[in-house]
């Protein structure tokens, strides 16, 4: 057994200073390899990152969104639906609100300008977003000016910058007190955006539903599991379209492997052969080669994974970003939380590594079989 | 002791390319001595060789190896001897090129399980020996051709083998480098090696440590000098 190991040892310390040689070959190899490990790494790594992000901000959504209906649109809610949710059983909070989007025709972006429900912000001052600060280059303190809906200009003291935590869905965010909240978007005393509901008990978030409907047909319910599932789908859609545009990549890599790895040259033929005459078996000559595509591999692979743990947890996903994320026109600075899912690394371990020893197992193997006494003629 | 005993290697067997090599060979070659076979081109030589060596399976008649019938053990057991009873020194030497002459010599010992110290440690003594101490490091392909020899000669020696098997070793050779080769065959002679070598250069087979000199002639011994 221990010398099981200690061959073992020194086949693999063979081979290692055999890799130093053809390094040229085994650099490009390593090089493509790693690539290909790094592209598809970082759209699992990002892809994961965000549906988490999602679901981390939805979280906090309430469970139950109820809107009105006029003519089959999302129409105002009178506030008075407030007081007749509240009677119904199983409800723990309701929570009017009042938001809605703003045009900036300069920058030619949309703002979500809102009331916040949880902090009160004073009259004359906003609190906004990432996205809109930099777009708008500014800073606590300064000054910003809007158009209201009648065409008057209305000013705001930027009391806070939201930070940058949860910035994927904060990024356009523009938060005013509900008094200039109606006076800039001419909307009504008494009327509301929506209105947010919470349940008491979790597991009854249909029935309570169920109950809202029937109690105010002219509204519309929109539950928080719902959003989730949407948003996964359309995750996990775009993550399936970029795996298989880099289906093709892995592909073409196949084949540069098939080749660069398998075809075995004269000069590695007759080293084979002159192995097998000075007492190595064939089990020990493809000991070796596993060995070999065993560095190659391993080292692409932890190169092409670190890559991509920095391109998305450090660069913030830069080279996907336009893919993944849809069409914001404020592109949110988008700082996932680092996390690395294990099962993850291990399907990407299985479709990279796996297949490449095994590709090059197959040649060697058959070159290994070669008479031991070839060598004496050649 | 080597004994051969109705030795016959047939290539291709039974393909309309058949062509029996050796043709019956009846041999003793005892060990502690320097035997030299000896014919024309194509009379069979190395393929005795491969016999004897355990690099290839006689298809008639037995090697017996001290006592030991070699020529029908299966693949594995005849590695394992070749690896530790014989030593090769090929006529165009077949070094590892691109890796140190280090690693050359150590090559045959790897598969062994000893150790990796123990193998360098060895390796060093035999390169010291065979003046080569200065090259243990240097790329085994800028070597000179006598220098390549040398190495390949302590690659042979690493697994300390009884016999010493040399395919025509001074085909590539000019006459001192000739002297200085059959200067380290003495060597190992003296040590008490088994040296067996082919060649069909005067120089090798008229030597005077050479103990016997086998003629070949299509595949059969012709003649025995003493
Ligand atoms: N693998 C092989 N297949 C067919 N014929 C072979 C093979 N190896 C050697 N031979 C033939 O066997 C004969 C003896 O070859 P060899 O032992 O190399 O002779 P020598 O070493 O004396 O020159 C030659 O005619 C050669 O062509
Ligand atoms: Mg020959």
């Amino acid at each position: 057994m221990t010398d099981w190991v200690e061959k073992q040892r020194n086949i693999l310390d063979f081979t290692l200073s055999s890799l130093r040689r053809r390094k040229g070959r085994h650099l490009g190899m390593l090089a493509v390899y790693a690539a290909i490990v790094f592209l598809l790494a970082s759209v699992m790594l990002f892809s994961h990152a965000i549906k988490r992000e999602a679901a981390i901000v939805l979280a906090d959504a309430p469970e139950i969104v109820v809107q009105r209906m006029v003519a089959g649109r999302h129409d105002l809610i009178p506030g008075a639906y407030a007081d007749r949710l509240t009677g119904i059983r199983g409800v723990a909070a309701v929570t009017p609100r009042l938001w809605g989007y703003y045009y900036d025709a300069a920058l030619a972006a949309n703002y979500t300008i809102l009331v916040p429900t949880d902090q009160a912000v004073p009259a004359g001052s906003v609190v906004i977003g990432g996205g809109v600060a930099r777009a708008r280059g500014a800073g606590v303190g300064d000054t910003l000016s809007f158009r209201g809906y009648g065409g008057e200009q209305f000013f705001f003291t930027v009391a806070e910058v939201l930070p940058h935590a949860s910035e994927l869905v904060a990024a356009d965010l523009f938060l005013i007190a509900e008094t200039e909240y109606r006076a800039m978007l001419g909307i009504d005393d008494g009327a509301y955006t929506d209105i947010a509901v919470s349940v008491r008990n979790p597991r009854e978030v249909v029935t309570v539903a169920n109950k809202i409907i029937a109690a105010l047909p002219d509204t519309r319910v929109i539950l928080r599991e719902e959003i989730l599932r949407t948003y996964d789908a359309l995750f996990d859609w775009r993550e399936g379209l970029m795996l298989v545009l880099l289906t093709g990549a892995v592909l073409a890599f196949a084949i540069f492997a098939g080749d660069k790895a398998s075809g075995l040259s004269a000069e590695e033929r007759r080293e084979i052969g002159l192995l097998k005459a000075v007492g190595w078996e064939t089990t020990d000559v493809i000991a070796m080669k596993v060995w070999e595509g065993a560095a190659v591999s391993l080292a692409a692979f932890l190169a092409g994974y670190l890559l991509a743990y920095l391109h998305v947890f450090h660069f913030s996903g830069a080279l996907f970003e336009p893919v993944l994320k849809g069409w914001a026109v404020l592109y949110p600075e988008f700082r996932p939380a680092a996390f690395v899912d294990v099962f993850q690394v291990l399907t990407l371990f299985f479709f990279t590594v796996f297949p490449y020893t095994v590709a090059t197992i197959v040649p060697i193997w058959r070159a290994a079989i070669i008479d031991p006494d070839a060598i004496m003629r050649s | 002791m080597i004994v051969l005993d109705g030795v016959r290697k047939a290539f291709n067997q039974g393909k309309p390319n058949e062509f029996w090599a050796i043709r019956g060979i009846d041999l003793e070659i005892e060990l502690g001595r320097v035997t030299v076979l000896q014919g024309p081109s194509g009379s069979g030589k190395t393929t005795l060789l491969t016999l004897i060596g355990c690099l290839a399976r006689p298809t008639a008649g037995r090697v017996r190896l001290g006592g030991r019938d070699i020529s029908g053990l299966p693949e594995r057991f005849l590695t394992e001897i070749r690896r530790n009873s014989f030593g090769f020194v090929f006529q165009q030497f077949h070094l590892i090129k691109g890796v140190s002459v280090l690693d050359n010599v150590v090559l045959p010992g790897l598969p062994t399980g000893r150790r990796r110290r123990e193998l360098t440690d060895r390796a060093h003594a035999l390169l010291s020996r065979l003046t080569l101490a200065d090259k243990a490091a240097s790329n085994a392909e800028w070597l000179s051709g006598g220098e390549a020899q040398r190495v390949a000669i302590a690659r042979a020696l690493i697994n300390e083998p009884e016999v010493v098997i040399a395919d025509e070793p001074t085909a590539n050779l000019d006459s001192s480098l000739t002297e200085a080769f059959l200067a380290i065959v003495a060597a190992l002679k003296a040590e008490g090696r088994t040296v067996l070598m082919t060649s069909h250069d005067p120089l090798i087979y008229r030597a005077e440590m050479v103990d016997r000199v086998l003629s070949m002639r299509d595949g059969r011994l012709v003649s025995q000098a003493p």
